[in-house]
C-alpha cells in the first residue's frame, strides 16, 4: 500500500511549500466551466489554539477568481486534453493576471471518473500502555483494502471513526489508554487515468498540482454548514456534466459518488426537444427555464431563434410550459439516480437526513420542491461559504466546489498518507543504505 | 433562472478567449517578482552604463569630455561675479602689511575659486608679527585680510642683536635700537625668552625703582638678576622672584639701601639677605668698627 501513497506524499509537500510561498490557485475543472482562484495565506493559522475566527476560515484570501468556459471536458473527466489544458490555461492566467502575482502550485478538483467509496475497517493491539503515534499507524496500515481493480486510485482515504476497546467515536486516540484500537476509514478510488490525464494538463501549463480532490466532497465543505456536516446531511453538487453527492457525518465524509448526468443534459435535450443549437437551448433554460408548470405557464410564449435562415424555423414560439415539460423529466431522471445512491448507500439510517443542493444547475427555479418529492422532506439550496475576497460573481452556487476547494486547501483533513509510516513497514532496503554509509565514511 | 454573471461581469474576468502557449508563458513571466525587477531596473541599468562605458572607451571622446569639462568650469570661475580685484589689509602695520602683500603675492584680477584661503590664513599667521589673520572674499570681489598683531612686551638683548618680543615670548621682529622703545624692559641672559611673563611681572613690581633699572638679566636660565645702574644687581631666587623684589624694593625705600655703596643684594637665601659692597665701603665699615669698638685707626 505504500508505494501507492507516494504521489500523494509528494502532493502534500508540494502543498507545504506552496503555504511557505503563500500563494496557491485553486482550480475547479468542471464539465461547463473551469473555475480558477488564486488564494494567498497570510501566515496566521487559526488552528493553533482550538477554532478560530470565522470557524476555521481565516487564513488566506482569495485574490484572483476567473472563469472560462470548459471545453473538452465531458461528464466531469477530461476528454480532450489539449481543449482542457488551454481551458486550465486561460482561467490560470486570468486569475494570476486580476492577483498581479505568479501562481506555481495549483489544487484541483473534478467531479467524474467514476468515483467509489470503501469503508474499511483495522483493528491492532496497542504495543504500549498508551496508544501512540506508532499504534495509528499500525491500525491505518492494518486496514483490509478491498479489490479495487486495477487502473484506479486512491483520491481520499481518510479514518473516520477511532475505538478504543469499547468505545467509539474518537477523534484522536493518542495517549489514550486501552488494548485493542480499531479505525473505520473512508477510501475514495477513482480511474487512475483521469487523474493522469489532470496532472498532465497541469504540468503542462508549467503549474505543479499540489493537491487534488474530489468535487464533490469540496462542495459539501464549502455547501453544507458546521451542525449538517456534524449530524449528517448530503450534499448534491449538480455540475453540467456530472451530479456529485457526498454524505457527511460528524464532520468526515462517508460516501461519495457521482451520477454521469447533469445541467448539460437539460440543455440538450431542450436542443433537441425544440430543435434549436445548444447556445440558444442553454439561453433558454437559463431565463425560460423551471420544473413547475402553472396555468400561467401555457400562456407564456418563448421565442426560439434560431440561425438557419428559414424565417419559419427561426421565428417558431413555445410556451413555457413546453419547455418545463422536457426539462421536468430529465431534472426527475437526474433526481432518481441520485435517491438511488443514497438509498445505496444507506442514507436513510442516518439520524438527520438534510439534503442540500448545490452546483450550477440547482439554480432552476422550483428545483427544491421536485427535490423534496423525490429524495426526502429535508432539502435546501446551498450556496458556499463566504470567504475572504471572494468576488461577488463567484458566490453562486456553482462556484460550492471551488470555494470549499479553498477551505481543502486551507485546512485538509488528516489523509491516510499524513500519518507516520509503521516502523515495520518502512522498506529494508533504505536501512540498508544507511548502515552500509556508516560503514564507508567511518 | 436568472442570468449568470452579467450583471457581475466587471468584478471578475470572465474570458472565453483562447491564450496561446507563448503568451501564457510570456505573461507567467512577466509576473515574476525577480524578471520584472531585471526588466526594469536592471537591464535598463545595464543599458544605459553600457552605453556609457562604450562611448567613454574611444580615446577621443574621454579627452574631448575632460576638455568640455575644463571649458565649462573656466567660463564659470572667470565670471565677474567671482573676481576678486583688489586686497584689503586691515589692523597690521604699514611694514607687516607690506610683508602680507609680499608673501601672499597674488595679482589681480584671480578668481575666487584659485583663491586657497586656508593656505594663505597660514600664510599670514606664519609672519612674526602677526599673531591671528581672518581672510574672507568680500562683497564686490575684495579680499579682507583681518590682522591682530603682536604687542612687543620685552626686548631681548642676545648674541644676534637686539629683537622684539611679545608677552608669550613669541617674536614680533627686530628692534632698531633701544632708544625706540624706552618703555619696554630689556632681558638678557640664557633662555630669557623662554620666562618672559615673569619678567614683566618683574618689571611691573620694580615701579619705584624704574628710573634707575637698566633691564632683567636671566642666570644660568633659572633665575633674574635685576640690574640697575652703578653696576648695582639684586640678585633673585629662583621661586617667589617678585615677593623677594618687593622685599627689597621696601628695603630700598626704608633704608634708602640702593643709594648706597652696595655692589649686589644677594636675596637668593629668603631668610637671609646679603649684601655685597665695594671693597672701599668694606674698608671704611671695617674702620667704623674698629673705632666703635675704642681702637685707633691705622693701627
Amino acid at each position: 500500500m505504500i508505494e501507492l501513497y507516494e504521489s500523494q506524499r509528494a502532493m502534500r509537500n508540494m502543498r507545504k511549500a506552496a503555504m511557505q510561498r503563500g500563494v496557491v490557485a485553486i482550480l475547479d475543472v468542471g464539465s461547463s466551466k473551469i473555475a480558477c482562484l488564486v488564494l494567498r495565506f497570510d501566515g496566521t493559522d487559526p488552528s493553533e489554539d482550538g477554532i478560530g475566527s470565522l470557524a476555521g476560515q481565516s487564513g488566506f484570501r482569495v485574490i484572483g477568481a476567473a472563469t472560462t468556459r470548459s471545453r473538452g471536458v465531458r461528464f466531469g473527466e477530461i476528454a480532450t486534453m489539449a481543449e482542457t489544458e488551454r481551458a486550465i490555461r486561460t482561467a490560470v492566467q486570468a486569475a494570476q493576471k486580476m492577483a498581479g502575482i505568479r501562481v506555481d502550485h495549483v489544487i484541483a478538483c473534478f467531479s467524474g471518473s467514476d468515483p467509489r467509496s470503501y469503508g474499511l475497517a483495522g483493528e491492532v493491539e496497542v504495543r504500549g500502555v498508551t496508544v501512540d503515534e506508532q499504534d495509528v499507524a499500525r491500525v491505518l496500515s492494518a486496514c483490509d483494502v478491498p479489490d479495487f481493480g486495477h487502473g484506479r486510485e486512491v483520491l481520499h482515504a481518510q479514518p473516520v471513526n477511532f475505538a478504543l476497546d469499547h468505545r467509539s467515536g474518537l477523534i484522536d486516540p493518542r495517549g489514550q489508554i486501552g488494548n485493542g484500537l480499531s479505525v473505520d476509514m473512508h477510501m475514495l478510488t477513482v480511474d487512475a487515468q483521469a487523474i493522469q490525464n489532470l496532472a498532465h494538463c497541469v504540468k503542462r501549463c508549467d503549474l505543479e498540482l499540489a493537491g487534488i480532490a474530489s468535487s464533490a466532497y469540496a462542495s459539501g465543505i464549502s455547501a453544507l454548514v458546521e451542525d449538517e456536516q456534524e449530524l449528517g446531511a448530503a450534499c448534491i453538487d449538480m455540475g453540467g456534466g456530472a451530479t456529485g453527492v457526498s454524505i457527511f457525518i460528524k464532520k468526515h465524509m462517508i460516501y461519495a459518488d457521482a451520477v454521469r448526468m447533469g445541467g448539460d443534459h437539460v440543455t440538450s435535450d431542450i436542443s433537441m426537444g425544440l430543435q434549436v443549437p445548444m447556445a440558444n437551448a442553454e439561453r433558454i433554460k437559463t431565463f425560460y427555464g423551471g420544473v413547475v408548470a402553472t396555468g400561467m405557464d401555457d400562456r407564456e410564449m418563448i421565442e426560439t431563434g434560431g440561425e438557419t435562415g428559414d424565417w419559419e424555423h427561426d421565428r417558431r414560439t413555445v410556451s413555457r410550459a413546453e419547455l418545463i415539460g422536457i426539462m421536468r423529466p430529465r431534472v426527475e431522471e437526474i433526481l432518481e439516480e441520485v435517491r438511488a445512491r443514497l438509498d445505496a448507500a444507506g442514507f436513510d439510517h442516518l439520524p438527520s437526513r438534510q439534503i442540500v443542493l448545490t452546483g450550477g444547475a440547482s439554480q432552476i427555479p422550483g428545483l427544491d420542491g421536485l427535490a423534496a418529492k423525490i429524495l426526502g422532506q429535508q432539502v435546501r439550496l446551498g450556496r458556499p461559504l463566504r470567504v475572504h475576497g471572494l468576488p461577488q460573481a463567484a458566490t453562486g452556487p456553482g462556484f460550492a466546489s471551488a470555494v470549499g476547494l479553498c477551505l481543502f486547501a486551507a485546512h485538509p483533513q488528516d489523509e491516510w498518507w499524513d500519518f507516520e509510516i509503521p516502523v515495520d513497514r518502512l522498506p529494508a532496503r533504505s536501512f540498508r543504505r544507511a548502515v552500509k554509509w556508516f560503514r564507508d565514511n567511518w | 433562472m436568472r442570468p449568470l454573471g452579467e450583471d457581475s461581469a466587471p468584478q471578475m474576468a470572465r474570458l472565453d478567449p483562447r491564450v496561446s502557449r507563448l503568451r501564457y508563458r510570456l505573461e507567467r513571466l512577466m509576473l515574476t517578482p525577480l524578471f520584472r525587477f531585471t526588466l526594469r531596473v536592471v537591464l535598463p541599468m545595464a543599458i544605459s552604463f553600457g552605453a556609457v562605458s562604450a562611448w567613454f572607451a574611444v580615446p577621443e571622446n574621454r579627452e574631448g569630455f575632460v576638455t568640455m569639462v575644463e571649458d565649462v568650469r573656466l567660463q564659470v570661475e572667470s565670471r565677474p561675479e567671482f573676481q576678486v580685484k583688489l586686497m584689503a589689509i586691515d589692523g597690521a602695520a604699514p611694514g607687516t602689511a607690506e610683508d602680507i602683500r609680499t608673501i601672499l603675492a597674488l595679482d589681480f584680477p584671480v578668481s575666487s575659486f584659485d583663491l586657497d584661503l586656508d593656505g594663505m590664513q597660514e600664510a599670514v599667521i606664519g609672519l612674526d608679527a602677526v599673531r591671528s589673520a581672518r581672510l574672507r572674499i568680500r562683497q564686490g570681489g575684495v579680499l579682507q585680510v583681518d590682522v591682530v598683531e603682536r604687542i612687543p612686551a620685552v626686548l631681548w638683548r642676545h648674541e644676534a642683536g637686539l629683537d622684539l618680543l611679545d608677552e608669550g615670548g613669541v617674536l614680533v621682529g627686530p628692534a632698531p635700537a633701544r632708544i625706540d622703545f624706552p618703555d619696554l624692559p630689556v632681558i638678557a641672559g640664557e633662555s630669557a625668552e623662554l620666562a618672559v611673563a615673569e619678567a614683566l611681572a618683574l618689571h611691573a613690581v620694580a615701579e619705584p625703582i624704574r628710573g634707575r633699572l637698566r633691564g632683567l638679566e636671566r642666570m644660568g636660565a633659572r633665575r633674574w638678576d635685576v640690574v640697575l645702574d652703578r653696576g648695582q644687581r639684586i640678585l633673585l631666587p629662583e621661586a617667589g622672584a617678585v615677593q623677594a623684589l618687593e622685599r627689597a624694593i621696601a628695603m630700598d625705600q626704608a633704608v634708602d639701601m640702593l643709594a648706597r655703596d652696595v655692589v649686589a643684594v644677594d636675596l637668593r637665601l629668603p631668610h637671609r639677605p646679603t649684601i655685597r659692597m665695594t671693597e672701599k665701603a668694606a674698608e671704611a665699615m671695617r674702620d667704623f668698627k674698629a673705632i666703635e669698638a675704642g681702637g685707633v685707626i691705622g693701627q
